[in-house]
């Protein structure tokens, strides 16, 4: 299958881990991704804070290079592009005064033909988990993992409509397809705190902890993500944290990308591990090196 | 007796309600006050007026409680709210209008390093066409005047490669066209309102 890919800001900067994991598998499993050409920033939460239009033009012009490519779907990893690609369409698809207005600040008009899909709704297809674990050959049975979808993955369901948005499971299967277990836990799609991170850091420290709390409690030892802001909160303000609630956390926080080529086989460092503010290394060492128990 | 109004039966109470709902397509007089938005919002505990206090202003038509508010600058924009209002107030949405119209109006927002983040994003956005991070950290800085916080952050994250130096001119121009294009649209109908 081949996809259009979009891999959105992050994806090339500080969260480049999960765009070079997702390159990574998706072969293994029969997906080809083409990069959206030219593709340009989807103005994520600061575009709708200052102007709707703005907020819809931006993602609107990048499903038309979509269409240029004469391409029916795009995959779309980051959370935020995902949110906000899924509102482009919607909203001029099925609103015909907003496309007239949104089209007449795009360069190409958009005639409205590009299905936006997540790669966890990709993967969580039935014949797709069936290849992830004839694939996943790795034994990770040490891992204890809890999935966190966070906000925009299924919020708002009028617009997302993916998955359950109160306790989704697609990355949960997805992982177990690959021999992972994924424990039940509440804060699945709590929020993190988003782009308050660079200016109200305090919000994040706070809800952040929250979350890294409940993984704890329920007795995971490591975390799947599926957006690179969560990431970014989830490990890289993960040791100030520790130092505020004066406790040690050490929980690495994975893409979901990343442990479903772990299980693959493929090693760490190809996968982007060491770039992760908590050690992810050591867990993954200790798991493929130690039996189960 | 029990019959449901329909949504378009019910008029906005307030010239803000009115300017809410034609410039956002969002009706806050839908609202009948359950607080559940404000019940599962994560943020509520640091705002001033929890979320259906602020649409309760709204409709109310007070201006200077809604627009010197730090409500709307603290939503995360995580749509805990939207999703859970039985009246299908799209809260998140007003949250973003509450924002754009109290700079329309000429208020200081009540959260100067928020509105310091959208600025530095969006000029980053425009000028680069993909939002160059260490550009926008630095330029945030400026706007702030904070200059000192997360550096311990800021050079873990270079170790590590996640900060990219250089940004990419990819789609520049493009975003260019878009913003100004915007621009003249939106000054073209602020005129005709």
């Amino acid at each position: 299958m081949r996809y259009a890919y979009y891999p959105g800001c992050s994806l090339h900067s500080t969260g480049s881990e999960f765009d070079n994991s997702l390159r990574a598998i998706a072969p293994r499993l029969g997906v080809e991704l083409d990069e959206v050409k030219g593709w340009i920033c989807c103005g994520s939460t600061p575009a709708h804070s200052v102007s709707e239009l703005l907020a819809l033009a931006l993602p609107v012009a990048n499903l038309g290079l979509v269409e240029q490519m004469e391409a029916d779907e795009v995959m779309v990893p980051c959370a935020s592009c995902f949110r906000r690609l899924k509102s482009g369409h919607l909203e001029t698809t099925t609103r015909p005064e907003v496309a007239a207005r949104v089209n007449r600040v795009v360069d190409e008009p958009y005639r409205g033909t590009v299905k936006v899909s997540h790669p966890l709704e990709i993967f969580s297809d039935r014949d797709m988990l069936a290849k992830i674990a004839e694939k996943a050959t790795a034994d990770l049975s040490h891992l204890r993992v809890v999935c966190y979808y966070g906000c925009l993955l299924t919020r708002p369901p009028k617009v997302m409509q993916f998955d359950r948005h109160e306790y989704p499971m697609s990355m949960d299967a997805v992982l177990r397809s690959a021999g992972i277990a994924t424990l039940d836990w509440d804060f699945k799609t709590m929020c993190c705190g988003a782009a308050f991170s660079l200016t109200e850091t305090d919000i994040v420290y706070k809800l952040t902890a929250e979350i890294l709390d409940e993984a704890e409690s329920v007795g995971a030892n490591a975390i799947a993500v599926a957006c690179p802001l969560c990431h970014a909160n989830l490990d890289t303000r993960q040791s100030e944290i520790e130092q505020r609630q004066d406790k040690e956390y050490g929980l690495p926080v994975f893409y979901f990308t990343q442990l479903m080529g772990l299980a693959m086989g493929m090693p760490g460092a190809y996968l982007g591990l060491g770039k992760h503010l908590v050690d992810a290394e050591e867990l993954i060492e200790t798991a493929t090196q130690a039996p189960a128990a | 007796m029990s019959a449901v109004r329909s949504a378009a039966a019910v008029k906005p109470s307030s010239g803000l309600a009115t300017l809410v709902l034609d410039g956002f397509g969002t009706n806050v007089n839908m609202c009948f006050q359950c607080g559940r938005c404000a019940a599962g919002c994560p943020i509520a505990y640091a705002m001033d007026y929890a979320p259906a206090q602020l649409i309760h202003a709204l409709r109310l038509g007070m201006e200077d409680v809604v627009f010197n508010s730090r409500t709307m600058w603290l939503c995360a924009a995580c749509e805990t709210c939207t999703t859970r209002c039985p009246q299908e107030v799209d809260i998140a949405k007003v949250m973003d209008a509450a924002k754009i119209l109290a700079v329309r109006r000429g208020f200081k927002p009540a959260m100067s390093s928020v509105r310091a983040f959208h600025q530095a994003a969006m000029a980053n956005i425009k000028r680069f066409g993909r939002m160059w991070e260490a550009g926008m950290i630095v330029s945030l800085k400026l706007r702030t005047g904070d200059y000192f916080k997360d550096m311990d952050l800021g050079k873990r994250m270079l170790r590590k490669g996640k900060l990219k130096l250089l940004p990419s001119f990819t789609g520049s121009r493009r975003a260019g066209r878009i913003f100004s294009r915007v621009k003249s649209v939106e000054r073209e109908e602020i005129e005709q309102s």
